[in-house]
């Protein structure tokens, strides 16, 4: 019998602690800080506007590109939060998610032996939609002295001829990393000098804290006609389930998405587009609340960490911490089993999000500070073991 | 920070100082200042303690009591207010735009005791019109709380 699979997907590889999701997921009495959604439920009068669509029989498909009405409001949101404008006919594409955004992206622009510039670590999907697309991933290895933020020096050392495209992950996950203006602005540089474009993933861009409000970088100067901005209702309206997300660019590439979006999605679900434009029309005071309670949490676990002598440098956005388990002498790896096998609390290996991620875990705040003040208490107790 | 404190504190009182100027993002010192100053201020009214009454074997019911008034020429409504919520049997009294004047909320041990101070103390009063008592019947959420079991975290225990 012939091969039945193709030979790109047989060189993806299987994410290498899928056993240790598995065990994890399976153990009832664990207490995880492993996951990466919000613990808050979608505010109420948008689960009401979705239920709403639902009674109105509102069940047909919408345009493929989105509802109407959706797309002006992203393009108002977009407007309002970072200052770049994109006209709603077409340089915005509603997708299932965000991951769909990044995968039509991908496949929209890249060639075969074309190089993608991606920052590890970061969320898992770039690697294999990269080579999905058939293009080329070349990883970039952020470095825990720069606190995970990507260096204008560590794109010019990855770009080669062949590189087209540069994944800009930030706010990050797992490191809760962002990128400031001035820290854009030489990539930027760097960007346009190469001729590059960029795929900007700002899922996490409501969570940032500090004060210093989120900025993408289609907002400076000479990028936006080569930034993909990618982002969605998951995080900050807590919309995970709903699957909702959206791309915004400009039109030569997006014309070229809608393409693959429309022939392979048909068009993102009909009752979450209703919902999302209640979300984007009076969500903005649930997205306040929720970025106070994750920013008191975030605020408590790095106290915590530091009180009990892990090091951790301060994340300005998304719902992680990404503190340095170095000075035990395992690997993240062993260090996560070992952490569930003797105090059951659940964190996430930096090696899930990239070699560079090595000597690291991803502990999630999207819990309620009951939760974060029990778990952080076996961790304590868990480390002070293994310094014994 | 008052705004901070408060949001958070109305829904959990009995959080540890020092954790709660962690969050706040604030020092110690100055959590237990502001508390301090707005407790004296009466922004801060009292601690109190969510309980679901129905689950324990105490006996309660408690009336929502619309009250028709004549206010008091110079004092308004807020001379008759005070001879109502001066019982200590009478747990909340609102003065409310529309068909009647208060909502006064009471607590008693049975349905005859609720009833017998509406007709002994409350209907006698001079300047009061009229009565129309509505007992509770089920509480479902109060002060922002669902009374029912919390929703169980249905997440899957990691995702990426």
């Amino acid at each position: 019998m012939r091969n039945p699979l193709s030979k790109v997907i047989t060189e993806i590889e299987p994410s290498g602690i899928r056993k240790f999701f598995d065990i994890v997921n399976e153990m009832q009495d664990a207490i995880s800080l492993g996951v990466g959604e919000p613990d808050f439920d979608t505010p109420w009068h948008i689960r009401d506007e979705g239920i709403y669509s639902l009674e109105k029989g509102r069940t047909f498909y919408t345009s493929n590109a989105g509802l109407k009405e959706l797309k002006m409001e992203i393009a108002r949101y977009i407007e309002r939060k970072c200052n770049v404008a994109y006209d709603c006919e077409h340089e915005v594409l509603v997708t299932v998610g965000g991951s769909e955004a990044i995968d039509i992206a991908m496949r929209a622009m890249l060639d075969p032996g074309d190089e993608v510039l991606i920052p590890q670590p970061s969320f898992v999907c770039y690697t294999p939609c990269a080579m999905l697309a058939n293009g080329t991933p070349v990883i970039i290895e952020l470095k825990a002295e720069n606190e995970f933020r990507l260096t204008a020096e560590e794109v010019r050392a990855a770009i080669t001829p062949k590189t087209k495209l540069l994944v800009l992950p930030f706010p990050n996950n797992p490191t809760g990393s962002i990128m400031t203006k001035s820290d854009l602005e030489e990539i930027a540089n760097v960007v346009i000098e190469n001729d590059l474009y960029v795929l900007s993933d700002e899922i996490y861009s409501e969570l940032t804290y500090g004060g210093a409000p989120h900025v993408t970088i289609a907002s400076l100067p000479g990028m936006r006609e080569r930034t993909i901005v990618i982002n969605g209702f998951s995080k900050a309206f807590a919309m995970t389930g709903w699957r909702l997300g959206y791309a915004c660019g400009p039109r030569v590439i997006l014309e070229q998405m809608l393409k693959i979006h429309q022939f392979a999605i048909m068009c993102a679900p009909t009752m979450s587009q209703y919902a999302a434009v209640e979300a984007l029309r009076n969500g903005e005071g649930d997205v306040e609340k929720m970025r106070e309670e994750y920013d008191g949490r975030r605020r408590y676990l790095l106290h915590r960490f530091r009180e009990m002598g892990l090091s951790c440098f301060e994340p300005y956005g998304a719902f992680y911490m990404f503190p340095c388990i170095q000075e035990f002498g395992l690997s993240s790896e062993e260090f996560a089993e070992k952490l569930l096998e003797s105090e059951k609390v659940a964190v996430v290996p930096g090696t899930a999000f990239g070699k560079s991620g090595e000597g690291f875990v991803r502990v999630s705040y999207a819990y309620s500070l009951e939760d974060l003040k029990k778990a952080l208490e076996r961790i304590e107790r868990f480390v002070t073991g293994l310094r014994k | 920070m008052r705004e901070k404190i408060l949001a958070f504190i109305e829904k959990n009182s009995r959080i540890d100082l020092k954790e709660l100027a962690i969050v706040v993002g604030v020092d110690v010192a100055a959590v237990m200042n502001e508390l301090e100053a707005m407790e004296q201020e009466h922004i801060i009214c009292g601690y109190h303690t969510m309980i679901n009454w129905e689950k324990t074997g105490v006996e309660k019911v408690t009336a929502m009591i619309e009250v028709r008034v004549t206010p008091q020429r110079g004092m308004g409504f807020d001379k008759v207010a005070e001879r109502i919520y001066n019982y200590p049997e009478v747990e909340s009294v609102y003065l409310i735009s529309g068909g009647f004047d208060f909502m006064v909320i009471l607590e008693g041990k049975t349905l005859r005791e609720v009833s017998q101070f509406v007709s002994d103390k409350l209907s006698p009063l001079d300047s009061i019109l009229s009565t129309k008592t509505n007992f509770i019947l089920k509480k479902y959420k109060d002060h922002g709380t669902v009374m029912a079991e919390p929703a169980k975290d249905e997440r899957m225990k990691i995702t990426p």
